[in-house]
């Protein structure tokens, strides 16, 4: 067994043991889908609030996986010297990049049929999806949210990682236009809300999947920015130890 | 080659000097202590041969290479055991170090590892379930899943109980007698007097002492003996042209000479003195000086 396929089985032994983290990743967006996918409580100016919802619950996962769940992990990983130790042997700071990549890879996929699924299952439709513009904005997405998460995590303590993951978390979900049009929010709030990274993933997804017939260019370009720029600041400040 | 060799190292920290042009070597098939007071450059130092930190200037070489920019090559032969942590708490025992093993490329066997430890019946508990004695042990292990030929142990015996304690020194004697360079940094001077082949004294970001345990502890001899509490050490000091230091109801007289004929000499001259003040004589030892008093008399400026 080569060193990566190890330090993956130890990363994915990592996210199986920590439930408080598979509740985040896959709990929660189950389960916002489920209950607000049939009872029509929110605003979703649709007839089909599922419709509505998959796209961005969808971003919503890719956000739960690669900034809350890997950053958590990776914060307490610095904290309890684990990083400074696997530093120590061959494995290499790429291999544990790509360990830590796979391993959210993973996640995402099952987090992606199980919603997907659960959707269906609720009444979604995908009409005319292009899965594979869905796929490259899923990539950019955890780019930008995995560059969020190891910013956090490089930098601050182990419990205030913890709080600071937790709360963007809950920012990002309300300010996203995941659970009701950005329309919807104060018109000051609509623009910050339009250049987050949750808005911009949930809004090309919807035109990748529902072919929603949206301008999206300025979503891809904010999609794109923080798929850029966020892994750049996170690997020019995170500190191993 | 020595295994590690250090050549006017000095790592600074903005305007602090933590370790200040230090130079010393360890070799295969021997233990080498590190010791020296908190903040003495001990660690900066050690971490800087672990490749965990940048030389500001000087060289260093471990197995021949250079552990910054060789990191990576270096780390497949090298076993680092940190003082703290360096596993998840959630992580089972033997889960970790078999994933360890995998790490190398000719590391050994978990199962053996296990055994060699003593933590084959813990296997399935988490490290946040271990005792702290535990927790040192399968440090331990880690370090040795490389099949180390050099191997960094910083306080391996710490939170160990006593037969834990002699587990653990039996490994690095092993580790030392399979020829690899262990380098041992402790607060325990008593742990390195046991193991050590060779010790590093480090004071003040500078190396006091560099020596063998043997060559350290035969420079100087010691005359230690007790009496009563009113000896007058100044006036015992004057009679013998040599300090005098008080411990309690200890005393001892440390002088250095080649000649062993000095010994019997000044035993002679303190028994007599002791008699003419009417004063008692117990527990006379003459030998050479313990690696407790080396390290109060090289880093009394600082406490260790």
């Amino acid at each position: 067994m080569s060193p990566l396929t190890a330090q993956v089985g130890a990363e994915l032994s990592l996210v199986r043991r920590n439930g408080e983290q598979l509740l985040v990743t896959l709990g929660i967006p189950l389960l916002l889908l489920g209950f607000f996918g049939t009872v029509d409580i929110l605003p979703t100016d649709t007839n089909e609030p599922v419709d509505f919802l998959v796209p961005g619950i969808l971003a919503l996962a890719v956000m739960s996986t690669s900034m809350v769940s890997l950053g958590i992990a990776t914060g307490f990983e610095r904290s309890y010297l684990v990083l400074k130790r696997l530093a120590a042997t061959p494995l290499g700071t790429g291999r544990l990049i790509a360990a830590k990549t796979i391993a959210v890879v993973c996640v995402e996929t099952v987090q992606m049929v199980l919603l997907a699924t659960l959707g269906v299952a609720i009444g979604w439709t995908p009409q005319s999806a292009n899965w594979l513009l869905a796929l490259v904005a899923i990539i950019a997405g955890t780019f930008a949210f995995a560059g969020i998460g190891l910013t956090l995590a490089g930098n601050l303590r182990g419990e205030v990682n913890l709080a600071a993951s937790n709360g963007l978390y809950l920012v990002l979900l309300l300010l996203g236009g995941v659970l009701f049009p950005i329309d919807r929010l104060p018109t000051f709030l609509q623009a910050v809300g339009r250049a987050t990274p949750t808005h911009a993933l949930g809004d090309v997804l919807a035109d990748a999947l529902m072919s929603t017939g949206t301008h999206t260019a300025t979503s891809w370009v904010v999609l794109l920015a923080w798929a850029v720029v966020m892994p750049a600041i996170a690997a020019r400040t995170f500190r191993w130890n | 080659m020595a295994a590690v060799e250090v050549e006017n190292l000095s790592v600074h920290y903005g305007s602090l000097r933590a370790v200040d042009d230090v130079s010393f070597a360890a070799a295969f098939g021997e233990v080498t202590a590190v010791l020296g007071p908190n903040g003495a450059g001990k660690t900066s130092t050690i971490e800087t041969c672990e490749g965990f930190r940048r030389p500001t200037s000087g060289t260093v070489r471990v197995l021949g290479l250079d552990p910054w920019t060789d990191r990576t090559t270096l780390h497949r032969e090298v076993g680092v055991m940190l003082q703290d942590g360096g596993v998840y708490p959630s992580a089972r025992v033997g889960e970790t170090v078999a994933q360890f093993c995998r790490l190398y490329d000719r590391g050994a066997s978990a199962t053996d590892l296990l055994v060699r430890v003593g933590l084959t019946e813990r296997a399935n508990a988490t490290w946040r379930r271990l005792s702290g004695g535990e927790k040192q042990r399968l440090s331990l292990a880690l370090a040795l899943a490389a099949r180390p030929r050099v191997a960094f142990l910083d306080e391996p015996t710490s939170g160990v109980d006593v037969n834990g304690r002699d587990d653990v020194r039996a490994i690095i004697r092993e580790l030392a007698g399979e020829g690899c360079a262990v380098l041992l940094a402790t607060h325990e001077l008593d742990e390195a007097e046991r193991l050590a082949d060779r010790v590093v004294l480090f004071n003040r970001g500078r190396i006091v002492a560099n020596s063998t345990l043997a060559n350290l502890r035969s420079a100087r001899t010691t005359v230690r003996f007790r009496s009563a509490l009113t000896l007058d050490t100044e006036a015992l000091a004057r009679h013998i042209g040599l300090d005098v230091t008080a411990n309690g109801d200890e005393f001892i007289v440390t002088f250095s000479s080649p000649d062993s004929s000095m010994a019997s000499d000044l035993v002679s001259r303190i028994s007599v003195w002791l008699g003419s003040n009417s004063l008692p004589l117990h527990d006379l030892n003459v030998g050479g000086e313990r690696l407790e008093d080396i390290f109060r008399m090289l880093t009394k400026d600082q406490e260790p």
